[in-house]
C-alpha cells in the first residue's frame, strides 16, 4: 500500500481527504463532497467556466494549459454529443500522484468530471485508467456505482432534468495513450496513435464530438476550486499558477512521497526540507523536476527555483507532471540517460519517423556507450540526433525523449567523456546492463 | 454473440462482455479492456480469444491483432500464473530496482520474459508502473508491492507460493 | 471554396481555400517531398518529410496537413528545412538496410532519390541495424520489414482504396510491422496495389523480384489484354534471346482510365506471353494426321488454296469465320472484310459475352447517352443493375468506390445476389427472381414485381444518373431499360462485357447479321458499294457454324484468337469434313483440331486500337516481341493474298488514285471514285504505305463507322477517346436494326484470376488462384 506522507509546509486541498476513508461515498459526502457539483448545477455553465478561469488552475498532466480556457473552447452548440475525458493513464516516470487520488478520493474525480460535463453541456464522461491500475479501477468502479445509486449520476442527477453518465475504462499498457488524442483512439478501440491536429479535441474529439480532456489531478482539483471559489484557489499559488499541486518526490531522498505544496514552492526546500534531503551521506547531483521528459537541472539551478510552470520553464526545463526525481552524486548520468531513452524507445508508438527511429538509435548508441564502447563522435551524434528530433515529431513524445537526452549531454558532457576509451562506467555495477 | 452460444470464456466473463459492448456509444470501445479481461482469464491472447473478441465486437481478427499488439500488457504466449513485473524505470532504478530484479532472477531461475518450469511464476522487467514515490516497486499480476529490497524478494514469492499450495490442496 | 492567395517561397499562389498546401505547391511546380502522403488516401503526417515553415508559427508544419488560407506565407526551401529533411532521412537510414544493389526498388526508390537530393551522404550509424527475415505472404506479395519505412501507403491503399483491409499495422514503435490478415499469409484480391504504392523495396512482387534492374527495362504503356475494362498498363520490357520479354506490368503511367489502379490480371497475368507452350511456328496437318511445323509460306499456300477451293466449289456460305475478343479493332475489321469480300460469306461471329448488338440498337439515334469509364468515375450518382464488378470488372469497382469515397457519389445497387459493392451503396435493392426483366418497368413506376418504391424514388430524385448494367440483360431487356433512361433525359448507360476487345469485336461487325457499326447485312448502305461481292444473306452464328461443322455442312472454318471448342456446355466438337484454320497464341483445344495453325502475336506484341466495355477507344502499343509469331493482321493479309485476293482492296495502302480522283470528288457522292483516297485527302491524311499497317484500316473504320469519330491527337497520344454509338449512319433506319432472332451470348464470368483460355496459360494467375483457393479450404476446415 502506498505510504502517505506529510509535512507542515503542505497545503492540503486536493489531498485533504487522503487517508480519511473517502472512498466511501457517505464519508465523502460528510467531508463536503458533492456540494460543488450541486452548486454548479444551480449556477450554470458560464459561472463554472468563469470560476475556473479565475482559479488559474493549469493542467496537471504536464503541459499546464489553463483549464478554464480549455473548457471555454468547446462550442456551445454541437450536432454531435460532447464528452468529458479524464486522463488517468498516469505513466510518466517519476509520477504517481493520480495513483493516490484514485486510491483515496475517487469521488473527487467523479465530481470533477460531472462539473466539467456541466460546464460544456456534456452528458457523458469517461474515466480512463492505465491498465496496471486495476485495483484503482475497481475502486473507481465502485465509487461510480455508488454515485449512480445516490442519484448523483444518471438520467436525472440530483433530481433535476440534467443527465450525466460516467463510464470507467481500462488501458492495457501504453504511455503514448496519455497523449490526449491517442487516449481517444484507445477509447475508441484502436491503436494508441495520436490524431492529426487541428482539429483539436474541443471541436472534434471522442467519437467526433467536442471533448474536454483533463488530467485526473486537474479534474480532482475542480470541486475544490468551486468550493473555495476561483479567486481563493488562485491566491494559494504563484502568479498565473493557481493553487497547489501534488508533487511526487522520488529517487535519492530521505522521505520520498507525494506532497501537496503551493505552486511556486521552492525546489531546493522541497528536496531538503520537505523530503528530508539527499539520502545518506550523499550529495545532490541533479534533479529531474517534472517527470522523466523534463530536462535535468543542476544543484546550482535550483537555488531559487519556484516550482510553477513559468519559473521552471524559464530555468530551461518544465514543471511537467510534478514528478521530482532526485539524483545523488553516485549515480551515473549516462546510465540514467540510457534508462530514460530506453523508456521512450519502448513507448514510442512508431507512427512518425523521427521519434520511432530517433529513440531507437539513441538507445542503441547509449547502450553501447555505457558499456564502454563509445567514441568521442558518439557524444556529438547523440546531441545531433536529439536536436533533430526536437519539434519535428508527430506528437510531443519525440520531444519528451529528445529534451532530457539533450539536457544530459549538455550538462554532463564530462561524464560522457569519462566513459570513453573503454573505461568502465565510473559508477554503476550495472555497467554491463543491456536493457530490454 | 450471446451467452448461449459457444464461448471460450466463463459464463461470468461472457456475460460481462455481453454487457460491455453495449455500454459505449460504439461497440469497438470495449476492445482494449475486453482483451485485458480475456487475458486475465485465459492467460494470454490465444487465436481463439482473438477470434471470439473479433466476433463479439464485429471487426476482423486482423483489426483485433493490430490493436492488441500495440499494448504492452497484452501477450500472445502464456505467462506464469503469477507474473512478476519489476519496474526498473528511473525512480525505481535509483533505489535499487536492478538489485531487486536480479534477486528475482536468482530466486526464480529465470530471466526477463521467462516462465518457471512449473508455470507458477514468470518474470518481466517493465516500465514505470506509477509507484515512483514508493520505489522500488513491482506488480505481481495486479498487486503492487513497494519499498522493496532484495531481501524482501523471497518473502513475496513465498506468499504467492503459499496461496498456490492452498489452492492446490483445496 | 473561394480562392485564396498565399505566398510560397516569395511567390504568390492562388488555390481554393482549404486546399492542402502540398497539393497547391505541387500544382505550382514547387516540389515538396513526402513518403506517407499519397493523393486520394487519408492523411498521416507520419513521415515528416514535407515539413515547411509557416510564418508566425513556431514549429515546422507538415505541408500534407496544412490547408491554405488567405494571406499565409510559407517557406518550403531553406537550410533549416533541408536539415530537417536530411535528418529524417538519416534517421530512416539508421535501420534501413543499404542493400540497394540487390533491391528491386533500387533505381526507382523514393528513399534513394530523397537521400540523393538531401545529401544524407555520411552514415552516422555504427550500431547494428534491426533485422527481421523477409516473409512471403502470397505468390504475389513479399514483405521485407527492414526496408519498410512505415509510410502506411500499403495499408491505406488496401483498405481505403481496395476496400479489402487485408493489411494491418502491428506491434509498436521501432518493432512495428505491416502485417497480413492471416498470420504470415495474405488472403485478399492479390491486386498488388500495395506493391505499387510502396515507395521503397519493402513490398516486392513475386513475378518481378530479382529479375532485372529497373534501368534495364523500357517502359511501354499499352492496354491490358484481359477484362473488358481496358486498363492502361505499363509493361517493363527487356531484351531476350527470342525477342524482347515482359518482366513487369504495373501502372507507373497513371494517365489512363485506371488512374492508380491495376488488378491481379493486369499486374501478374502478362506471363502467358512467355509460356513455353507458346506457338512459334506454323503447323500443317500432314498425311499421317499430325500437325507438323512448316514454313509460313507453306502454311499460307495450304490454307489459301483450300479456302479458295471451297469458296469456288461450294460458295462462301460453306465457309465460316470466327473472330476474337482479344484482337484489335483493325484486325477484327479486316477479318470481317476478308470474310465478306474475299471468302464471300456472312458466316462470321465471335464468342459473344454480352449483347452489344442489342445495346447498339437501343442507343442508336440517341447520341450522348453512353457513359465512359471516366464519366462513371466522376458521376454524382450511379445505378448498378446486375453484374459483380468487384470480381468481374475490377476497374469499374475501383472507379465506383473511389468516386463514392472521394466525391461522395451516391451508388445504388440492384442485384439478385449480394455483391461487395453494396458496402459503398447508399441503397441496395435485392431483386426477386425475374427482377432484372422487371427493372425497366419498376423504374417507370410499376411495383408489380419489385415491391418497394423508396429505391426508385431515390433514383428518380437524382439530377444526373449513370446506369451500369450487366450481362443479365439481353435483347429486348436491354432495349427496354435504355428506353426508360432515354426518356428520363438525364441518364447515361454503360453495359458490361467481358474481354479486352469484346466491344470492338461487335462494333467491327464480327456478327453474321451486322456489318461494322451494326449496319444490317440485309441493308448494307455504303458497304454495298464498298465491299465488292458482299453477300446480302444473313450468315450463321457461332453455334450454327459449329453445328454445321459437325454436320458436314461447312467446308472451311477460320478461327482467329478464339477457342470455341472449349466453350462451356457445348461439349466436344467433332468436325466432319471441315478444313479448320486457326490463328492463335497457343495450341488450344480448337487449334489442336486444326489443319493449319498460324502462331499469332498477343495484344502485347502488336499495335492497334481496342474498345472497352464503356466505349473507351485506346491505342494498344507493341511492347514485347516474340520470334516466330506474327500479328493476326499480317497473317490475314498474307492469307488473303494466298487466296488470290486483291490486297489493295482489302487494306487501302499506297497512293493509288489519290491525285486522279481529287478533282472530281465530292465526298461520299463521288461515285466510282476512290472513296478512301478522297476521304483521306479531305481529312488531310496520307495513305499508309504498308499493307501490314493496321492504321490503314483505322482510317477506313473512321470513314465507315460513324461511332468511331476519332480524336487522333488524344488516341495516338495514348489517351482514351470515347466512341459515340448513338450516332448511326443516316441511311440506316433504326427499325432496320431490329433483332430477328435471339443472339447467342455466353458470359464468361471471369473472376479475379481467370481470363478465359488465355488465363490458363498464365502461371502467375494460376498460382494466385491456387493460393486463394487453399485459403478458402483452410477457412472451411476451421
Amino acid at each position: 500500500m502506498p505510504r502517505l506522507v506529510s509535512h507542515p509546509d503542505e497545503v492540503k486541498i486536493v489531498s485533504k481527504r487522503f487517508g480519511l476513508g473517502a472512498t466511501d461515498i457517505d464519508k465523502y459526502i460528510e467531508l463536503g463532497g458533492y456540494q460543488a457539483a450541486k452548486k454548479c448545477l444551480e449556477q450554470g455553465p458560464d459561472w463554472i467556466i468563469e470560476e475556473m478561469k479565475a482559479s488559474n488552475l493549469r493542467g496537471r498532466g504536464g503541459a499546464g494549459f489553463p483549464t478554464g480556457m480549455k473548457w471555454s473552447f468547446v462550442p456551445k452548440q454541437s450536432a454531435k454529443p460532447k464528452y468529458v475525458l479524464v486522463n488517468g493513464d498516469e505513466s510518466e516516470p517519476g509520477t504517481c500522484k493520480d495513483h493516490l487520488i484514485f486510491l483515496h478520493d475517487p469521488h473527487s474525480v467523479i465530481e470533477g468530471t460531472l462539473i466539467a460535463g456541466l460546464s460544456i453541456g456534456s452528458k457523458m464522461g469517461f474515466i480512463y485508467l492505465r491498465g496496471e491500475y486495476r485495483y484503482l479501477l475497481e475502486i473507481m468502479e465502485k465509487a461510480v456505482a455508488d454515485a449512480y445509486a445516490k442519484g448523483f449520476l444518471g438520467k436525472n442527477i440530483f433530481g433535476t432534468d440534467t443527465e450525466f453518465q460516467i463510464i470507467t475504462q481500462s488501458g492495457a499498457g501504453a504511455y503514448e495513450v496519455g497523449e490526449e488524442s491517442a487516449l481517444m483512439e484507445s477509447l475508441e478501440g484502436k491503436r494508441g496513435v495520436p490524431r492529426i491536429k487541428p482539429p483539436f479535441p474541443a471541436v472534434v474529439g471522442l467519437y467526433g464530438g467536442p471533448t474536454v480532456i483533463n488530467n485526473a489531478e486537474t479534474i480532482a482539483t475542480v470541486p475544490h476550486v468551486i468550493n473555495m471559489g476561483g479567486a481563493a484557489f488562485a491566491a494559494v499559488g504563484s502568479p498565473r499558477n493557481g493553487g497547489t499541486r501534488l508533487f511526487g518526490i522520488s529517487g535519492h531522498v530521505e522521505r520520498p512521497g507525494v506532497y501537496e505544496l503551493p505552486m511556486g514552492y521552492n525546489l531546493k526546500k522541497m528536496i531538503y526540507d520537505v523530503a528530508g534531503g539527499v539520502r545518506g551521506d550523499r550529495k545532490l547531483k541533479a534533479v529531474v523536476p517534472g517527470g522523466s521528459s523534463t530536462p535535468v537541472l543542476l544543484p546550482e539551478e535550483i537555488e531559487n527555483l519556484g516550482m510553477d510552470f513559468d519559473q521552471v520553464g524559464k530555468a530551461g526545463s518544465m514543471l511537467g507532471s510534478g514528478g521530482v526525481v532526485v539524483i545523488d552524486d553516485r549515480t551515473c548520468i549516462v546510465e540514467f540517460a540510457l534508462r530514460t531513452i530506453s523508456f521512450y524507445q519502448h513507448e514510442s508508438c512508431g507512427w512518425c519517423i523521427p521519434c520511432r527511429e530517433g529513440t531507437d538509435w539513441l538507445k542503441k548508441s547509449l547502450t553501447r556507450f555505457h558499456a564502454g564502447f563509445g567514441t568521442a563522435k558518439d557524444i556529438d551524434n547523440i546531441r545531433y540526433l536529439a536536436e533533430n528530433m526536437l519539434g519535428r515529431t508527430f506528437c510531443p513524445l519525440g520531444d519528451a525523449a529528445a529534451m532530457p537526452t539533450l539536457g544530459f549531454v549538455k550538462k554532463f558532457r564530462k561524464e560522457f567523456e569519462d566513459h570513453l576509451d573503454g573505461k568502465p562506467c565510473p559508477f554503476a555495477k550495472h555497467a554491463e546492463m543491456a536493457v530490454v | 454473440m450471446s451467452a448461449e452460444t459457444m464461448s471460450i470464456f466463463s459464463p461470468k466473463l461472457a456475460a460481462r462482455f455481453d454487457a460491455l459492448v453495449e455500454k459505449y456509444p460504439v461497440r469497438r470501445s470495449a476492445l482494449v479492456p475486453m482483451l485485458l479481461y480475456a487475458q486475465d482469464e485465459i492467460g494470454y491472447l490465444s487465436d481463439a480469444v482473438i477470434a471470439e473478441v473479433a466476433h463479439r465486437i464485429g471487426i476482423t481478427e486482423l483489426d483485433v491483432r493490430n490493436v492488441a499488439t500495440y499494448y504492452s500488457m497484452l501477450r500472445f504466449k502464456p505467462a506464469g500464473k503469477y507474473n512478476v513485473q519489476v519496474c526498473t524505470n528511473i525512480s525505481c532504478m535509483l533505489r535499487g530496482a536492478y538489485d531487486v530484479f536480479e534477486k528475482f532472477q536468482e530466486e526464480l531461475g529465470i530471466g526477463h520474459r521467462g516462465v518457471t518450469p512449473d508455470g507458477i511464476f514468470s518474470l518481466e522487467e517493465v516500465e514505470c508502473i506509477g509507484a515512483c514515490c514508493w520505489a522500488p516497486a513491482i506488480q505481481v499480476n495486479y498487486d503492487f508491492h513497494d519499498d522493496l529490497t532484495p531481501q524482501s524478494v523471497p518473502e513475496i514469492l513465498d506468499r504467492y507460493r503459499k496461496v498456490q499450495d492452498k489452492e492446490k490442496n483445496a | 471554396m473561394a480562392d485564396v492567395t498565399f505566398t510560397v517561397d516569395g511567390k504568390k499562389l492562388t488555390a481554393p481555400a482549404g486546399t492542402l498546401l502540398i497539393e497547391a505547391c505541387r500544382k505550382a511546380g514547387i516540389e515538396i517531398p513526402a513518403f506517407c502522403y499519397y493523393p486520394g488516401l487519408s492523411l498521416q503526417a507520419a513521415c515528416r518529410m514535407c515539413v515547411v515553415r509557416q510564418e508566425k508559427v513556431p514549429k515546422l508544419q507538415t505541408a500534407c496537413t496544412t490547408t491554405v488560407a488567405e494571406g499565409q506565407a510559407f517557406i518550403t526551401d531553406s537550410p533549416e528545412i533541408a536539415q530537417a529533411r536530411k535528418a529524417t532521412i538519416e534517421l530512416l537510414l539508421g535501420n534501413h538496410p543499404l542493400d540497394c544493389p540487390v533491391c528491386d526498388a533500387g533505381g526507382e526508390c523514393e528513399l534513394q532519390d530523397m537521400t540523393f537530393k538531401y545529401g544524407a551522404g555520411e552514415s552516422l550509424m555504427v550500431d547494428a541495424k534491426r533485422h527481421r527475415d523477409e516473409q512471403q505472404w502470397s505468390p504475389a506479395v513479399f514483405y521485407d520489414r527492414p526496408r519498410c519505412i512505415l509510410c502506411y501507403r500499403c495499408t491505406r491503399m488496401c483498405g481505403e482504396g481496395m476496400d479489402v483491409w487485408a493489411l494491418g499495422i502491428q506491434n509498436r514503435g521501432v518493432v512495428s510491422v505491416i502485417a497480413p490478415n492471416q498470420e504470415e499469409r495474405l488472403d485478399c484480391e492479390q491486386c498488388g496495389m500495395c506493391i505499387d504504392v510502396c515507395p521503397v523495396g519493402a513490398l516486392t512482387s513475386g513475378s518481378y523480384r530479382y529479375k532485372t534492374r529497373p534501368w534495364e527495362m523500357n517502359h511501354v504503356s499499352t492496354v491490358c489484354t484481359h477484362c473488358g475494362d481496358g486498363c492502361k498498363v505499363t509493361l517493363g520490357i527487356r531484351q531476350a534471346i527470342d525477342g524482347s520479354e515482359i518482366v513487369r506490368a504495373d501502372n507507373r503511367d497513371k494517365s489512363g482510365i485506371n488512374g492508380d489502379f491495376l488488378c491481379a490480371k493486369g499486374r501478374f497475368g502478362f506471363d502467358f506471353v512467355e509460356n513455353p507452350e507458346r506457338l512459334t511456328t506454323p503447323l500443317v496437318r500432314n498425311a499421317e494426321g499430325n500437325l507438323e511445323p512448316v514454313s509460313w509460306e507453306q502454311a499460307f499456300r495450304v490454307a489459301g488454296a483450300k479456302l479458295k477451293e471451297i469458296r469456288d466449289s461450294r460458295g462462301g456460305n460453306a465457309i465460316g469465320v470466327v473472330g476474337s475478343n482479344h484482337t484489335t479493332n483493325e484486325e477484327n475489321y479486316l477479318l470481317q472484310k476478308f470474310a465478306r469480300t474475299v471468302l464471300r460469306t456472312n458466316n462470321i461471329d465471335h464468342e459473344r459475352t454480352t449483347d452489344y448488338a442489342a445495346f447498339a440498337r437501343a442507343i442508336a439515334g440517341h447520341p450522348g447517352k453512353t457513359a465512359s469509364l471516366r464519366e462513371i468515375a466522376a458521376a454524382p450518382s450511379i445505378l448498378l443493375i446486375g453484374g459483380d464488378p468487384t470480381n468481374e470488372h475490377p476497374l469499374l469497382a475501383w472507379s465506383i468506390r473511389t468516386n463514392v469515397r472521394l466525391n461522395r457519389a451516391r451508388l445504388y445497387v440492384a442485384n439478385e445476389r449480394q455483391i461487395k459493392l453494396e458496402r459503398q451503396a447508399r441503397a441496395a435493392l435485392r431483386l426477386p427472381s425475374g427482377g432484372y426483366a422487371a427493372m425497366a418497368g419498376y423504374l417507370g413506376g410499376s411495383d408489380s414485381v419489385i415491391k418497394t418504391s423508396a429505391f426508385r424514388e431515390a433514383i428518380l430524385g437524382e439530377e444526373k444518373l449513370v446506369v451500369v448494367f450487366g450481362e443479365e440483360y439481353r435483347g429486348t431487356a436491354v432495349e427496354e431499360l435504355v428506353k426508360w433512361g432515354v426518356g428520363q433525359g438525364n441518364v447515361k448507360f454503360a453495359y458490361l462485357g467481358d474481354y479486352a476487345n469484346s466491344r470492338g469485336a461487335a462494333d467491327m461487325g464480327l456478327l453474321p447479321d451486322m456489318l461494322p457499326g451494326y449496319v444490317p447485312a440485309s441493308d448494307a448502305g455504303p458497304f454495298a458499294q464498298e465491299y465488292a461481292g458482299l453477300p446480302s444473306t444473313q450468315g450463321k452464328t457461332l453455334p450454327e457454324m459449329l453445328t454445321a461443322a459437325t454436320n458436314g455442312a461447312l467446308g472451311g472454318l477460320l478461327i482467329v484468337g478464339a477457342n470455341p471448342f472449349d466453350q462451356v456446355g457445348s461439349g466436344p466438337v467433332t468436325l466432319k469434313d471441315t478444313f479448320l484454320i486457326v490463328q492463335d497464341i497457343f495450341l488450344t483445344e480448337t487449334a489442336t483440331a486444326a489443319d493449319v495453325v498460324f502462331p499469332a502475336a498477343s495484344l502485347y506484341e502488336k499495335t492497334g486500337t481496342v474498345t472497352n466495355s464503356f466505349g473507351d477507344l485506346q491505342l494498344a502499343r507493341k511492347a514485347a516481341d516474340h520470334a516466330g509469331v506474327k500479328p493476326d493482321f499480317e497473317i490475314l493479309v498474307r492469307l488473303a493474298d494466298s487466296v488470290g485476293a486483291d490486297v489493295k482492296a482489302l487494306v487501302p495502302f499506297g497512293k493509288r488514285g489519290v491525285t486522279a480522283d481529287l478533282g472530281q470528288s465530292r465526298g461520299a457522292q463521288a461515285g466510282e471514285a476512290d472513296r478512301h483516297a478522297v476521304w483521306l485527302a479531305a481529312n488531310g491524311l496520307e495513305p499508309k504505305l504498308s499493307p501490314f499497317d493496321p492504321l490503314a484500316l483505322l482510317d477506313e473504320i473512321e470513314r465507315l463507322v460513324p461511332a468511331y469519330k476519332l480524336d487522333r491527337l488524344n488516341l495516338f497520344g495514348g489517351n482514351d477517346v470515347q466512341i459515340e454509338p448513338g450516332l448511326i449512319p443516316s441511311f440506316v433506319p433504326v427499325s432496320a436494326l431490329a433483332a430477328s432472332r435471339p443472339d447467342p451470348v455466353n458470359p464468361a464470368h471471369n473472376g479475379l484470376f481467370t481470363s478465359g483460355t488465355l488465363g490458363r496459360y498464365s502461371h502467375g494467375l494460376k498460382d494466385l488462384e491456387q493460393h486463394q483457393a487453399a485459403g478458402v479450404a483452410t477457412a472451411a476446415a476451421d
